[in-house]
């Protein structure tokens, strides 16, 4: 059994389906983005002044990309993989001798490509607003693929466990969007009081955006080391629950 | 030998205490083409379920052309293609791509599988629409889809819930004659249906599930042969009144005629009968056959007699322990 091809066509398919419908996916988060430039960078952030040493529409900008690529990685594998649940054709998958290593490697794959593909577009719209510089195109590259990746195996968590499709909305309004806009994408959180930068650092999304705005401007909240150390932390965590869970066919099997 | 597939002992209990499955045991031949009958509910699907891992067994085991599905399963899922009872394919996508990633599972290559492609999407007559979504086609060309799709990485053994459910009647055969082609190719093929008929024409072995229990494991011409009593219906020309066609009747003493009109004539023939000794009377009478048919699916008649059968011992069963227990 070749492993490859079977990964090669899920990952296909995911990638198929999310520009099949590039209207609903690709194209709001451009719209989405540049409201923020124009609310946030040009008519508000021309009061704040400097943030970090830079300009606020430099500041956000990582924030405002990461935060896309967070809620399109999740978002993707969270209504693909229950929407197979739902139609059934994720029994494609399960009769067939595919790896469950394979499956999850195919979803988050394709979560992770939207995510990524997201990311491009709206640093594309960021370069009509700001010029974007570049410290460490490594570190970028690594944290926007890693925190891909994160979000993606927390969207298939969620589709497996959902039953229907509004638990796979519950958890990006309840959680994922609180946790972004508290995560320091509009702010540094050295500005918040002691307490809340304690409260800030149990936060993932503080590191995965730190690290990437340290790629871009150079400068971070965190050190890198525990910004990847904790990316790769919930990587290795969400990657283990999300292989139990299928092998146990929980939410898949009878 | 290794047989196509060997269950033993199978059970399955689900959340909430129901056992669909008591422990029954079956052996597949390869190269069989196999029913598996039973009502509603009878555990059927589940059977399938747990043969093609979509459900979890609770005790027994089971192989595929010799692969335990608890040690070996992967290798045991290479061996089967599966047809499932509901439709459970993306609506959304083209037939074409359906088919090509269903074999990309099984890791046929994509240049293999787009040839594999449409050689099943022609045989199976839907070539024409191999770039339409699969939500556009009607019932029989989903069911038809869904068989292709079980094709593509070339099984050893199809199993088919229930393929021709709401498919016409010429469509059937077509799919009968398409099935009947796979097996004689060396597929072993196992076939649920509620069409008795459809598995008393296709099939050479059968089993019967009721209850989560198989309560007959044959041979289609054993079983067959359990029938006590066939009845025949006699078309004849029209060149008698309907009282001489009474009068006959009435007079034949070792033969039950039943006169239906001055044209139709039923006998219920059984097994220290045959058929020369009617047309001995018929030809003596002068009455001139036109043609003869079986008036009921034989099949039918034993399946409800075995199902009946069944559902009495349980009841006898239930009432000894209530009285018991009082």
């Amino acid at each position: 059994m070749n492993n490859s091809i079977a990964l090669k066509s899920i990952l296909t398919k995911e990638i198929q389906r999310f520009t099949r419908i590039w209207i609903q996916t690709l194209v709001p988060p451009a719209i989405t983005i540049s409201l923020y430039f124009v609310i946030f960078g040009s008519l508000i952030g021309s009061r704040i002044g400097e943030m970090g040493g830079f300009d606020y529409m430099s500041f956000i900008v990582p924030g405002l990309i990461m935060m896309s690529v967070i809620t399109n990685s999740y978002s993707n594998v969270a209504s693909s993989f229950f929407s197979a649940k739902w139609q059934r054709n994720v029994e494609e998958m399960l009769v067939a001798p595919v790896p469950n290593w394979v499956i999850v490697a195919g979803y988050v794959g394709g979560g992770m490509c939207r995510g990524i593909l997201v990311g491009l577009i709206v640093t594309l719209v960021s370069l009509f607003f700001v010029d974007i510089q570049l410290h460490n195109i490594w570190v970028i590259i690594a944290t926007v693929t890693l925190t891909s990746a994160t979000f993606a195996l927390g969207g298939l968590i969620n589709a497996i466990f959902a039953n229907s499709f509004d638990d796979i909305s519950i958890i990006p309004t309840f959680i994922l969007t609180p946790l972004t806009y508290l995560g320091g994408v509009f702010y540094s959180i050295s500005l918040l009081p002691e307490f809340w930068q304690g409260v800030s650092q149990v936060n993932p999304i503080v590191y995965m955006v730190n690290a990437f705005r340290y790629g871009f401007l150079g400068i971070s909240d965190v050190s890198l080391v525990t910004a990847f150390a904790v990316i790769i932390f919930f990587i290795v965590t969400l990657f283990t629950v999300a292989m139990v869970l299928i092998s146990k066919g929980i939410g898949l099997r009878s | 030998m290794t047989y196509a597939l060997e269950i033993s002992a199978l059970e399955k209990t689900y959340k909430g205490g129901f056992q669909a499955l008591k422990g029954i045991d079956l052996t597949v031949e390869q190269g069989d083409f196999f029913a598996l009958l039973g009502p509603n509910g009878a555990g059927k699907s589940t059977s399938i379920g747990v043969i093609t891992s979509l459900v979890n067994k609770t005790g027994g085991k089971v192989k595929v052309f010799g692969y335990d599905i608890d040690t070996d399963l992967e290798k045991a899922k290479s061996f089967i293609g599966l047809v499932p009872q509901e439709f459970n394919f993306s609506q959304f996508e083209p037939l074409v791509n359906i088919l090509v990633n269903q074999a990309g599972y099984y890791g046929v290559s994509k240049p293999v599988a787009i040839q594999r492609a449409e050689k099943y999407l022609k045989q199976l007559e839907l070539w024409d629409k191999r770039d339409e979504p699969a939500r556009s086609l009607s019932g029989g060309m989903k069911r038809r889809l869904m068989i292709a799709r079980a094709l593509m990485h070339e099984p050893q053994m199809l199993i088919l819930d229930e393929p021709t459910a709401g498919v016409d009647i010429e469509l059937r055969r077509s799919m009968w004659d398409f099935l009947k082609a796979l097996n004689e190719q060396g597929i072993t093929i196992i076939l649920t249906t509620h069409y008795l008929e459809e598995a008393e024409m296709l099939c050479r072995n059968i089993a019967i599930i009721d209850g989560g229990e198989i309560v007959e494991d044959t041979s289609m011409k054993k079983l067959l042969a359990q029938l006590d009593v066939e009845t025949f219906v006699f078309d004849l020309q029209v060149n008698l009144t309907l009282s001489t066609l009474t009068q006959f009747a009435e007079q034949s003493q070792s033969i039950a005629y039943r006169v239906i009109d001055d044209h139709t004539l039923e006998v219920d023939l059984n097994k220290s009968q045959n058929l020369n000794q009617i047309f001995e009377q018929l030809n003596a009478a002068n009455i001139e056959v036109l043609s003869m048919r079986n008036k009921s699916n034989r099949l039918e008649a034993l399946f409800i007699r075995l199902i009946n059968k069944k559902s009495s011992a349980t009841k006898a069963k239930q009432q000894s322990a209530v009285v018991g227990a009082n």
